[in-house]
Parts: structure tokens; sequence; C-alpha cells
């Protein structure tokens, strides 16, 4: 379970809290969508669970533990991240790469031992990449790549899943499939953070949405709850209305047009 | 992409004994193959014995060392830092070292002991310089490498302001020396120097090694290796200052020598090596190999006239780089 209990972030210099006192949870066998316009503190909340930034006030917590009081090793065998960007300088094998997600467990010198083979094997199996294990990372598609990075953090076998936008640039069908694959990953009991800007997509596959506006959360509940067109009109400052997804009856939101006069 | 064999190891030990044999044999004084193990065993000729022991060993050993060195440091660095282009120079420790020798130079100090140890003084000087420097650009206490990187730049400008302007004043005979120095020479080669060589290597190399993993995962982006649990800030701090040691023990020892950091780990790549710990290692080979090849025809070339080591590996670099580039592009 991750939780955020008044979590207060900012950055020297910073007239506003990037974070400005954020509690909620994110429960294991849940896929949790933390969603917000640009700016609202969404991956300041990523980046102090993973202490790459200062917690100034509150706490970030996995399964009861504060984040300050574990290793960094300690940290990523409990929660693995897919952080937004990654820019990897020099190609490498898939499967060379997936391993790498074994570092927690290996360290600087343990040889890989049977269990990690297994870790790996069944990262790839589970994110639907094993027919690319002998591939080069500069080989793959944007769509392949994202579920490469994502087969990496299952293969640090922690209980808990952070991905940080992992759908951008990414088309209909591939978006759908990893969106799939969380919804799964979530329901096969790992605590799943999903940090978003398809709102959309997240209302239709998320058990729980946490909306931010301001490094505040502006809302909080089930997509229903959530999906209310006077909250996200004034969090977006947009006109939209809310309709129902025609298929299967989830909120679904619709901006409006407002012409730019010239 | 061509996968690494294990008996790659193998043509690469090979590689370098045997450039390097060819390189005790060859010279002013030719001695044949024979007679340079008859003169490592100390039979034979008693003149081919000095030539071979305490004027051509120490030269090619110390230019290997050098080469291993300058590979090693390139490799970590281009790992760290995530850049193909980054090399150990850029860091400042070479405008800093050529500063140290350049004052030792312009003291008149003739002591090549202290001249080696001023330049290593002022390599590891610019490089904490750097830091600092870094560390009042970033915009938190904890300085990105790339900050590092661009840190490091400026200051080897500075250095090299600072030495233009040393020079300006100085005596005829330093600025010869200097100059010599700044184009990089394995000449003065003395079994000393290679023991100082080869100590600085083996500690800083050998850390290199010992958190190699470390550098695989920072090659995945700060983020990346943040949630695998490596503190990115603090590994690329340490790969970047064992980096700059081993880079600051080699421009001490041998002067500027351009070119083998960036290129030699390029060349370990394209051998299919990705995993730093190997790579580290195979880089250090081929750059010992490349610099014991570019002494010998530093000295065989255009003989009897010796012409400068750092011009000889410049001249093989950048086509190479070039190709390098055409390839990747």
């Amino acid at each position: 379970m991750i939780e955020f209990r008044d979590l207060v972030v900012s950055y020297p210099g910073a007239r506003q809290n990037a974070v400005d006192g954020v509690s909620f949870v994110g429960a294991r066998g849940q896929l949790t969508a933390l969603a917000g316009p640009n700016g609202s503190g969404k991956s300041s909340i990523v980046k102090a669970l993973l202490r790459r930034a200062d917690i100034t006030r509150g706490s970030a917590s996995i399964d009861g533990r504060d984040v300050r009081s574990l290793s960094y090793a300690e940290l990523a065998r409990n929660v693995a991240v897919v952080p937004q960007r990654e820019e990897a300088a020099f190609p490498i094998q898939v499967r060379e790469y997936v391993f790498l997600g074994r570092y927690p467990h290996l360290g600087l010198w343990r040889a890989p031992s049977r269990e990690d083979d297994l870790a790996v094997d069944q990262a790839l199996s589970q994110a639907g990449v094993e027919d690319l294990a002998d591939r080069d990372t500069d080989a793959l598609s944007g769509g392949e790549w994202q579920r490469v990075r994502i087969a990496r953090a299952l293969a640090q076998k922690s209980p808990a899943l952070v991905l940080d936008e992992p759908t951008t640039f990414l088309d209909v069908a591939h978006e759908m499939g990893i969106f799939e694959l969380m919804s799964s990953l979530a329901h096969s009991g790992l605590a799943v953070l999903l940090v978003s800007h398809q709102l959309n997509l997240v209302a239709r596959f998320a058990d729980t949405i946490v909306l931010l506006d301001r490094g505040k959360v502006a809302t909080t509940g089930s997509p229903t709850e959530v999906m209310r067109a006077d909250t996200l009109e004034s969090i977006y400052g947009w006109p939209v209305v809310i309709t129902r997804d025609p298929a299967v009856g989830a909120p679904a939101l619709v901006p409006l047009r407002r012409p730019v006069r010239l | 992409m061509r996968r690494f064999q294990g008996w790659y190891w193998l043509l690469l030990i090979v590689a370098l004994l045997a450039v390097g044999m060819l390189a005790v044999a060859r010279g002013a004084v030719s001695v044949s193959l024979a007679g340079v193990i008859d003169a490592l065993r100390g039979r034979g000729d008693p003149t081919a014995i000095a030539i071979v022991r305490d004027l051509r060993l120490p030269r090619v050993v110390l230019g290997a060392l050098v080469g291993a060195g300058l590979g090693a440091s390139g490799a970590a660095l281009q790992g760290a830092l995530r850049n193909p282009l980054a090399e150990p120079y850029l860091l400042g420790v070479s405008g800093g070292a050529a500063v140290g020798a350049v004052i030792a130079f312009s003291l008149s100090v003739s002591s090549d002991a202290m001249i080696t140890l001023a330049a290593f003084a002022g390599g590891i000087a610019a490089v904490f310089v750097a830091l600092a420097v870094a560390r009042v650009g970033g915009r938190s206490a904890r300085a990105d490498v790339r900050t590092l990187l661009i840190a490091g730049v400026i200051v080897g400008a500075f250095a090299n302001a600072a030495i233009m302007v040393a020079l300006a004043r100085a005596e005829p005979n330093t600025v010869r020396g200097a100059l010599w120095w700044m184009m990089g020479s394995a000449a003065d080669a003395t079994w000393r120097r290679v023991a100082w060589l080869a100590a600085s290597i083996l500690v800083a190399g050998g850390a290199l090694v010992y958190w190699a993993r470390e550098i695989d995962v920072l090659s995945l982006g700060d983020d990346t290796a943040a949630s695998l649990g490596v503190d990115a800030e603090r590994a690329g701090r340490r790969a970047f200052l064992l980096a700059a040691l081993l880079a600051a023990a080699t421009v001490s020892a041998a002067g500027l020598i351009g070119f083998v950091g960036l290129v030699v780990p390029h060349i370990a790549r394209r051998m299919g090596l990705r995993a730093h710990r190997p790579l580290i290692m195979a880089a250090g080979l081929i750059g010992a190999t490349l610099v014991v090849a570019a002494d010998l025809a530093a000295r065989t070339v255009a003989a009897p006239t010796e012409l400068p080591l750092g011009a000889i590996t410049a001249l093989l670099g950048v086509p190479f780089f070039l190709v390098q580039l055409r390839r990747t592009s």
C-alpha cells in the first residue's frame, strides 16, 4: 500500500509549494489514478516517493514504512517506478535491460540466481514482450519500448508499482493495451499508482481517481464521483460536459470548443 | 548488434602483448624478437639489455598504462553521463593538470617527480573547482551530472587561458618544455613513473570496476536509476571523481593524449559489450594497445625525429570518430 499523509514538497526559490498537503492511499489490488492539470504536483509526488525530492512536511510511506527510513535499495524492493522520461544513451539487449530490474536484489556483485532468471522471464511474459527478449532497445517501437520498461519494473518484484504517464505518444491500440495491462496487474494484487492525463481512459480503468489542483487534492473517489463537469471546469479552466461512454457506461469528458477570435 | 564472445578477451590480450613486443623491438636500434626475449631474461648483448630493459620497456609499459587509464575512464564517464561524446579531458582535468605542470616549469622545477606531482595536483584541483561550480550552478545542493560536465568544460577553458597568460611571460625553454608536455609523450618514462601510474590506475580503475553495475543503472537516466535503488547524484559524482582521478594520473605521467578516452569505449561497444564491468576492462585493454601502437608510430614514422604522441592519437582518432558518427546517423 502506498500512502501519502499531508505531504508537502517545496522547491527552493519557488513561491508556492509544489505539493501542498496531499493525503491519499493507493491500496493493493487497486488501480489508483493520479490526475490533474500540468504543474498540479503529480510528478513531485512521484519524486517524493522516490526520495528524488525532499519532503518538507508530512510523509510518504509504503506498507506503513516511511520512505525516508528505507535505504535506496530497500525502497526499490518495495516500489517499482516507470518514470516519465528515460534517456538511455546506448542500446542494450531487451533481456539485459529487463535484468537491470534485478539490481535492487543483486547489488554490485551478487551473481544472478535461478530466482532472478525466473523473475525476468515472468516479467517479460506478464508485459507480453517475451518475443522481444533478443532485440536491442533501439529497435523497438514506442509501444514496445513502454512495455519493455514496464517489464523492467515488474522484474523488481515489488508489491507497489508507479507509472508516470506511460501512454504519452502511443496510439489508441497500444494505449488501451497498456491500460489493460495495468488493470490486470492491479487486480493480481499489486498496488498500482498511475499518473495520467488521459481522464477518459482513467475513468474507465481506475478504481479510484485522485484529482489534483495546484498542489492540493481537489477531489477524490470513484470515477463517477470525480468526473463532474463543474469540478473539472474549475480545475482545468475550460468548458466541458460529462457524458456516458455509449459502450461501457463510464463517465466521459468532452471538452467544448472556445474559438479564438483573431 | 554483435554479441561479445568469450574468446574476444584472448584476442584483446594477445593483441596487446603482440603490439607491446613489437614496440619493444622496434626503434632507432631494432632488436630481433628473440633478442628481446633474451634481453628480458638478462641474457646476451649488454647494449640490447640496456635498450630493452631501461629504455623501451618502461616506455611501452607507461604507454599501455596511460591508454588503459584513459580507455577505462572514458568508458565509465560515457555511461555515467549517458553521453557518447563525453571524454575524460572534458572534466577540466587536462586543463588543470597542464596549469599545474606549467606552474612547475615556470618555477624552473626540474625534478621529474615534482612536475608529475604538480600536474596531478592541478588536475584534481580542477575537478574539485568544477564540482564547486556545479553546486553553485545547480538548482539544488545536489548537482546533476550534466551540470558537472558543463562546469568541467568551463574550468578547462579557464585553465587554458591561465596557461597562455603564464606562457606569455615565460622563458623560451620553459615554453618548449611546457608545449612538448601539452602535446603528450611517453618519452620520459622511468620505472618510478610507471609504478606511480600503475598504482593510481589499480586503485581508481579497480574502484570503477567495483561500482560498475551502478554505472549500468545510472546509464538509464537519473529517475530510472533512483527507482532501481541507486542514489543517482552520489553514484554520478563517484563515477565522475574516479574517472577524473584516472585521467589526472595519466596526464601527470605523459601529458595530454587526446581522443583515446573518447574513441576506445566506442570500439569496446562495437565488440558487443554493454554492461560496464566488462566494458571498462575491455576499454582498458584496447586503450593500452592503441597508445602503445601510437607511441611506436610516433617513434618510427618520421625517425629520427620523434612526433608528439598526442598528435598521433588525434590523427588516428578524428577519422575513426567521423566514421563512427556517419554510421550512427
